[in-house]
């Protein structure tokens, strides 16, 4: 097998890779600072994939664009979401909140599933835009050109996030919640508030990860789980949550399915991940990219 | 300024605080002084608005807060410095301050009392960029203190802020607490070094079991064998010796 072919799977194994952190850093951000597992981060996703595949269908604008309108969108479906649903689970105490948080997100992702087959029938959907085929080609290793900007949105994304996070008031203050939310409400934050926003940002985060899928791959009613296991694969080696963590354990998935096509064969790519998510959690169960 | 009139409290079917009532005058400092589990600890969260009382009032200058979230009793002018800091360990100085300043009245003026608590507080300026577990167990109750300070209160309420410090840093944070009390603030103080305390406080409470056993000015308390032999740690032999 010469270097080429190899290269190449590696660097969609890299593309890959890029949405699998884009999909973590929600569900990471979220059960970081709420304590909240959201099974139906996948569903939020797929929703977000829809949102941008009809937005192009039925008035042509591209997706790359339409991240700017599914963003807001889907942060506005998440402060529904947190007000009718997890709001009420986010007042409770520790195992009760995780559990609770377990059976109304398995129950929000069983709807919204079926309301998807209900509105948009069970068929692949994929935007396929004038410039999908387009591609650089440097040494024989094709670059699409839609993967390419996926990854880089990705990249963006998640940094705008971890800006965010690190320098504005409001996101020391989703940190400082994290961190101890009963000292952040001593020290006058508003942590139902916090809470809220924190939600709808997780949701808008799924809401771009579904972009980018409908974008370079296919969505279809049913993707949601698959899409929560690699969130949370991702934000297992990760270390919960970290963010910039979520984008190297993201990439690293994507990078050891991709080694795993050809190394053992591309039967067995599913298995890798779960193989990780399970040493890891015996081995450094703490994440790999936790400090301390 | 503060008035806890008859307050009942419970960690779960366990019962903490049975029919508390105190004042606290504007300008005060009033210690509240008791063995562990007193419930010294659950009367300053309940009035932080963090535990809900189970019956009873909680009145700042006559208006009810006992049914506020604790970030609007913040807003209001009473913010409690917590029992072990709850610090945002793994954030900065700077940052843990900051966050103190987060409501609305406070963070107006964020930049002038920030200049003001480096004042009082000058290690937490040179530290500002270091993170808040780096910090000595002093330095992180100035930074507890200052982080309080930060949200301009009114009434502070101070959870032990002694615990586990060496003699001489004990001194300086009484100094500073001596000092903000002058400035105006008033101060609701729980204390295991209750002579440290009472020299301080003008009036003091003792807690018992869950209730008030006890009220009196600080040589009142001083002066009481019974108080001295069951809360203070010594008797009236070794009392006068001191």
């Amino acid at each position: 097998m010469s270097a080429e072919p190899i290269i190449q799977i590696l660097v969609f194994g890299l593309f890959v890779g890029g949405l699998y952190g884009m999909a973590a850093v929600g569900l990471s951000l979220v059960f970081g600072v709420m304590n909240i597992l959201n099974t139906a981060h996948g569903e939020l996703l797929m929703l977000g994939g829809y949102a941008s595949f009809w937005l192009f269908t039925l008035w042509g604008i591209d997706p790359f664009v339409s991240l700017l309108i599914c963003g807001p969108l889907l942060f506005g479906l998440g402060l529904l979401l947190n007000a009718g649903l997890f709001r009420h689970v986010s007042r409770l105490d520790g195992e009760s909140k995780i559990k609770n948080s377990l059976l109304i997100s398995f129950g929000l992702s069983l709807i919204l599933q079926n309301l998807a087959i209900q509105f948009w029938s069970a068929d692949e959907r994929a935007i396929t835009t004038a410039y999908s085929g387009l591609g650089a080609n440097l040494l024989g290793i094709a670059f699409p050109f839609t993967r390419l900007a996926g990854l880089l949105a990705a990249l963006f994304a998640i940094l705008a996030l971890h800006l965010f996070l690190q320098r504005t008031y409001v996101g020391k203050a989703i940190r400082a919640t994290a961190l101890d939310w009963e000292a952040a409400a001593m020290a006058g934050v508003d942590v139902q508030r916090i809470y809220a926003i924190t939600f709808a940002l997780g949701t808008a985060l799924a809401g771009i990860a579904g972009t980018l899928v409908s974008l370079g791959y296919s969505i279809a009613p049913s993707i949601g789980l698959a899409w929560t296991l690699k969130a949370l694969i991702v934000v297992v080696l990760a270390g919960m949550g970290g963010i910039l963590g979520a984008l190297g354990a993201g990439l690293l998935l994507g990078l050891a399915e991709a080694i795993s096509t050809f190394a053992v064969g591309p039967a067995y790519r599913e298995v890798v991940g779960l193989a990780l998510f399970i040493l890891v959690l015996l081995l450094r169960p703490q994440g790999l990219f936790k400090r301390r | 300024m503060l008035t806890v009139h008859e307050l009942d409290a419970s960690h779960g079917d366990l019962q903490a605080l049975w029919q508390v009532s105190l004042t606290v005058e504007d300008g005060e400092i009033v210690a509240l002084l008791g063995p562990n589990g007193a419930g010294k600890t659950t009367l300053l969260r309940t009035i932080a608005g963090v535990h809900r009382p189970t019956a009873g009032h909680i009145m700042l200058h006559g208006n009810p807060i006992d049914q506020l979230p604790p970030h609007r009793i913040v807003e209001a002018g009473v913010v409690l410095v917590p029992e072990g800091r709850r610090l945002f360990s793994t954030m900065t100085v700077l940052e843990n301050l900051e966050m103190g300043a987060y409501t609305g009245r406070a963070r107006k003026e964020r930049a002038q009392t920030l200049r003001s608590v480096y004042d009082t507080f000058p290690i937490l300026a040179e530290r500002h960029g270091q993170l808040a577990a780096s910090l000595s167990g002093g330095q992180q109750q100035m930074l507890a203190i200052g982080r309080a300070l930060m949200a301009l209160p009114r009434l502070l309420l101070l959870d032990e802020p002694s615990l586990g410090l060496a003699p001489l840093v004990v001194q300086s944070i009484f100094d500073v607490i001596g000092t903000l009390n002058r400035r105006g603030v008033t101060v609701l103080l729980v204390e295991q070094n209750a002579y440290m305390a009472l020299e301080v406080a003008a009036h003091a409470y003792v807690m018992e079991q869950g209730r008030i056993a006890a009220y009196g000015s600080g040589d009142e308390l001083l002066r009481d064998d019974r108080i001295r032999q069951a809360y203070l740690g010594y008797g009236p032999a070794e009392a006068a010796t001191l």
